[in-house]
């Protein structure tokens, strides 16, 4: 497990990053190394040139504003998660931090660089697709900001061009007075999920869901907004026959086939008790946020 | 007085030096110059091997050697079958590199010797290999079976042992059965996973014509004597060296594993040091893994619930080869009755030739297995005959006044009668009801399942043999300068704390601190007689081989002492490094008593004229050294069981299943253990401690993932899912302390104790839990998610 010879770089800017990237087809970026270092010791990844933006200043960082929070590029889980900034805008990004791998692959991997590796099983890809926000993608021919839904394209596959950095992602924060949740299964602690879900709502003063956020991941080739079960719920007293038809909403979402360990029926059981408890868990924080 | 160190919670003397990394693993041993090693292994299970063709990696820069089966001359032959038993027909081990045939993932085609390993593996992908893919059946039942592809094409029905075994009159007792109860369990594939992977270094010195080889291994005397007779060299001239070692777990018992004999080939013949070092995915590929069986047991009762007779049948997986006989598979055979009386047993397996990497011991070594058939079938006929689990074990468990309990016809792996030499079994049985709060359990789960919880209590009782001869030896010296004791002896240690527990028996002989015995062990020129870590058997067989040379060396200061302090020897004590005349304070020190137990010329420091200030350390008139005398205190001294002694325990948890995401969360775990007198109870939690995270692990978690094409689909500690520190509860250890007969310390093994157990508690707690959805049965560990999915998909819910 010892990875085949590549080349090393480490520009101080994303142009010259970027212009590394667009001269070389199979130089690859190295942000926090978490899973491409593992990738290429077991020869999985050969990359010609690893161009190492650690030392790039612009991509360092996390900025707070009334809408969004901004999580440039070489900005580690372990910040995002710590930052009390970020925690009191969006407290759901805490929560799911904790479920990300452990403590010291925290401290190094990134929030960009779990984007991009796009593991439809990954929490951060679902934060992004949850919340509505985005990626910010800059190449040889300027900057584009690319919606989540748009940018998990399958797989371990984005919209990002080969010769792309994405620069930063931006989370939206979260409604005043919305509720949250996320919890997600797993064989052990830390592990990718076998299904994973987040929720944002919002109730009205009558007590009825009046926004509704819900997505999961695990299930399918990508993280999946559950619009079905969004539209089903909002409205909604949320009692136990609205959560019921959410759940049925949502069965069709489950695309993962069986694997050896996990049976689609099995997930589907999963994604729904999830489903039921973490939209009970968002409607009880957004009582109490009312109550506050 | 000096305070008794056995028994004590002496911190392990081992710890300093690992928890600040001044460990020194084969990795980590100097060897400048050094080539090193990558293997080409086979991706096929099974197929024949066409052509090789490893010219553009001979050219490859860096590269110093390739070598093929057709390039290691005498080495190219088959490697030792271990444990030799009638009952292989045709035992089958594999040869160092591939010859025709490969047999199974992983197996080694080619070595590459290079500069470094990176370049080693980059020459080994630049290897051509043409293979002709041969079909092959992973499935056991279907292996057996006339027209199954064959793993050795000599090998009909893939069939490598057949055994049958019986005790008592089995076919009278299911004929006078009241009730017969039958299941069929299956226990998976798994792996020890050891956090050091193997390795092996090799230096070869032409001036000298010594060999010496660093190797990883619990077995380092029989690696040497290995070793010596292959390459045709006298066995002073070869010396293995086992350094630290990070975890073996049975898995570095085998010999010899392809690169144990092809590294110090490649450095005698290329005159340089050469290393291997095993990465994670070899070790889930190469090494030994074990633990697939599939028992169909049966239990003839009486209406009381009093099992009368037992019949077992169990298919058991040996991967590709048997090198190691059928240990595994008889070991569980004959610990199928467990702790229970059951005087008529028929026992009958199969051992199967698989195209997988070779089964051989892994911590536990069938008693798992056994422990998940026998405790299943318990927990079945309880709930048939509308009985406790906790009663109808009561009413089974062998009694105090029936020890020695033997089982006339089993013989157990050391090829001597199962005989049950000692234990409270009842009183255990008791006291683990107790720790769960047993009694008032029931009223907890109803008030859970009313809050939409659902908790099950779960419950298994194990025996384990340990202490296996042949025999070790013991090495105790008292140094004449330092005063300080030398120990050494011929096992090796993987982590477990051997120097600790040895130090303390020493301790206790010689007046001395623990921390001032130093213990050797795992070098060929320390000290060369003796077999290897295994079997639970260190602190029985070289404890009490090293007690029994304290105990002459003792005697050999005491009667120095006494002519030296002019006292009769039964006025001597000995405490504080030292030697004292009883009720007064005359002492002499054991340093001086060592000094002047050597006559010397010279007096080449304080301490040896210090020891002129005596009176000589032996009264004669003859030559300083009297005939038959030896200079110095030191002794050899060896000790080999008569059999072996068992171990027991009962376990218990209480278990909450969430049916909603078909997970298990262990709520509290109790584990009551006799390993006779403990040596230092410290050491013996961290063991069985240590046994049940393992045990966890093959409860629920750690599945080799097996493809229908015999490709292993998880072979990284990523996939292969071994448990963190979260995964593993608090666990209440609770001991009893029964001293077996056997031996002069009266002690029992213990390494394994903790993982035997662990399955059968989970799936008993797991079914239990989910009784208010029906009567779901778990009778396949490891138990995963998915498993308790389908089970409620089963019942409709």
């Amino acid at each position: 497990m010892k990875p085949s010879i590549f080349g090393y770089q480490a520009p101080a800017s994303i142009e010259e990053a970027i212009s590394i990237l667009a001269g070389d087809p199979d130089a690859v970026v190295l942000a926090g190394g978490q899973t491409l270092l593992p990738a290429m010791n077991f020869r999985a990844a050969n990359p010609s040139t690893l161009v190492d933006i650690q030392h790039v200043a612009d991509l360092r960082g996390i900025e707070v504003g009334t809408e969004i929070i901004v999580v440039k590029a070489m900005t580690r889980h372990r910040e995002f998660e710590l930052d009390a900034a970020v925690a009191r805008v969006n407290p759901l990004v805490a929560e799911v931090m904790q479920h990300v791998a452990h403590v010291p692959i925290r401290n190094r991997g990134t929030v960009v660089g779990s984007l991009c590796h796009a593991d439809p099983s990954a929490e951060m890809p679902l934060l992004l697709v949850l919340l509505g926000g985005s990626v910010i993608a800059q190449g040889p021919s300027g900057r584009r900001e690319i919606a989540a839904e748009d940018f998990f394209q399958s797989f371990l596959t984005t919209a990002r061009e080969r010769d792309e950095i994405i620069t930063e992602a931006r989370f939206p924060v979260l409604p005043k007075a919305a509720g949250w949740a996320f919890d997600e299964v797993t064989r052990r602690h830390g592990d990718y999920a076998i299904a994973g879900v987040g929720c944002v709502l919002s109730l009205d003063d009558r007590g009825r869901a009046s926004r509704v956020q819900l997505a999961a991941c695990g299930i399918a080739d990508t993280p999946v907004r559950l619009r079905d079960a969004e539209n089903v719920l909002t409205g909604t007293v949320l009692d136990a026959s609205d959560l019921d038809a959410a759940v049925a909403a949502s069965t069709a979402a489950v695309t993962q086939p069986d694997e050896m360990h996990v049976s689609q029926t099995y997930r589907r059981r999963a994604l729904g008790t999830l489903i039921r408890r973490m939209v009970t868990t968002a409607a009880q924080r957004a009582t109490q946020m009312e109550i506050a | 007085m000096s305070t008794r160190q056995f028994g004590a919670r002496v911190e392990r003397n081992i710890d300093p030096k690992l928890l600040r990394g001044e460990g020194a693993f084969v990795d980590d041993i100097p060897l400048p110059d050094a080539l090193h090693v990558a293997f080409l292994r086979s991706p096929h299970a099974r197929a024949r091997i066409v052509a090789i063709d490893t010219s553009a990696a001979k050219r490859y820069p860096g590269v110093a050697a390739i070598y093929t089966s057709d390039d290691i001359g005498a080495l190219d032959v088959e490697m030792p079958l271990l444990i030799p038993h009638p009952s292989m027909k045709n035992p089958k081990t594999q040869r160092p590199l591939a010859r025709g045939d490969v047999h199974y993932v992983g197996q080694t085609v080619a070595m590459v010797v290079a500069v470094d390993r990176y370049t080693a593996e980059d020459a080994a992908a630049l290897i051509e290999v043409e293979y002709a893919p041969l079909p092959l059946e992973m499935d056991l039942t279907k292996a057996l079976t006339d027209d199954a592809p064959l793993v050795h094409a000599d090998v009909p029905n893939n069939l490598a042992a057949h055994f049958v075994q019986t005790s008592g009159n089995p076919d009278d007792a299911f004929a006078r059965a009241e009730h017969v109860t039958r299941i069929t369990v299956q226990v998976d594939r798994s792996t020890a996973a050891p956090m050091e992977c193997r390795a092996v270094a090799a230096r070869w010195d032409a001036v000298s014509g010594e060999l010496t080889v660093w190797d990883g291994t619990q077995t380092p005397i029989s690696v040497r004597g290995g070793l010596a007779s292959v390459f045709e060299l006298d066995e002073d001239k070869v010396r293995v060296i086992a350094p630290d070692v990070g975890g073996g777990f049975g898995q570095k018992v085998l010999l010899f594993y392809p690169d144990e004999l092809l590294v110090p080939m490649a450095a005698m013949r290329l005159g340089r040091p050469v290393k291997y070092i095993e990465d994670r995915r070899e070790n889930f590929l190469g090494s030994s893994q074990e633990r697939t069986q599939i028992h169909t047991i049966e239990l003839a009762a009486l209406r009381t619930g009093e099992v009368i007779g037992l019949r077992d049948f169990f298919l058991h997986d040996t991967g590709a080869f048997i090198p190691y006989g059928i240990a595994v598979a008889q070991v569980a055979s004959t610990s199928i009755a467990g702790p229970y009386r059951i005087p008529n047993i028929l026992v009958e397996f199969k051992a199967v030739y698989t195209p997988t990497v070779q089964v051989t011991p892994y911590r536990g070594c069938g008693r798992p297995q056994a422990c998940f058939a026998i405790e299943r079938a318990m927990d079945q006929l309880a709930e048939e005959l509308g009985l406790d689990r906790f009663e109808i074990r009561r009413r089974n468990l062998i009694e105090e006044s029936q020890f020695p309990y033997a089982r006339e016809g089993l013989l157990f792996a050391d090829g001597l009668k199962v005989t049950l030499d000692s234990g409270r079994y009842g009183k255990a049985l008791a006291m683990a009801a107790a720790e769960l709060g047993a009694e008032n359990f029931a009223a907890e789960q109803a008030k859970a399942r009313a809050e939409g919880r659902y908790l099950g209590l779960g419950l298994a009782c194990y025996v384990e043999g340990t202490g296996l001869g042949p025999y070790e030896g013991g090495h105790v010296k008292i140094h004449p300068i330092t005063g300080k004791v030398y120990v050494n002896t011929g096992l090796s240690t993987q982590g477990q704390g051997h120097d600790t527990v040895f130090a303390q028996i020493v301790a206790d002989q010689l007046g001395v601190s623990p921390q001032d015995v130093i213990v050797v062990e795992g070098d060929t020129k320390a000290f060369e007689w003796g077999v290897a870590t295994f079997a639970s058997r260190a602190a029985v067989v070289s404890g009490n081989a090293i007690h029994k040379t304290a105990i002459i060396v003792r005697n050999k200061v005491i009667e120095a002492a006494a002519n030296m302090l002019d006292v009769d020897p039964d006025q001597i004590e000995l405490r504080d490094s030292a030697a004292w005349v009883k009720g007064s304070n005359r002492f002499a020190p054991l340093a001086a008593i060592a000094t002047a137990s050597n006559p010397l010329r010279y007096a080449f420091n304080k301490a040896a004229q210090a020891a002129t200030q005596f009176a000589p350390a032996s009264k004669h008139d003859g030559p300083p050294l009297a005939d038959g005398q030896a200079p110095g205190l030191e002794a050899t001294d060896y000790y080999s069981p008569s059999r072996s002694t068992w171990a027991y325990g009962v376990h218990g948890a209480i278990i909450e299943v969430d049916p909603g995401l078909c997970t298990v969360k262990i709520r509290k775990y109790v584990c009551i253990h006799d390993c006779g007198n403990m040596i230092n109870p410290m050491i013996v939690e961290g063991q069985v401690l240590g046994g049940i995270a393992q045990g966890i692990g093959g409860a629920l978690y750690e599945h080799l993932d097996y493809q229908a094409d015999g490709n292993l689909a998880n072979a990284s500690l990523m996939d292969f899912l071994v448990p963190y520190a979260t995964e593993i509860p608090n666990v209440s250890i609770l001991h009893l302390e029964t001293p077996t007969p056997l031996n002069p310390l009266g002690v029992k093994g213990v390494g394994e104790a903790g993982c035997i157990a662990v399955g059968a508690v989970v799936a008993s707690g797991v079914e239990d839990a989910l009784r208010p959805f029906g009567a779901l049965k778990f009778h396949q560990v490891p138990l995963s998610p998915n498993m308790i999915s389908r089970a409620l998909e089963a019942v409709g819910c």
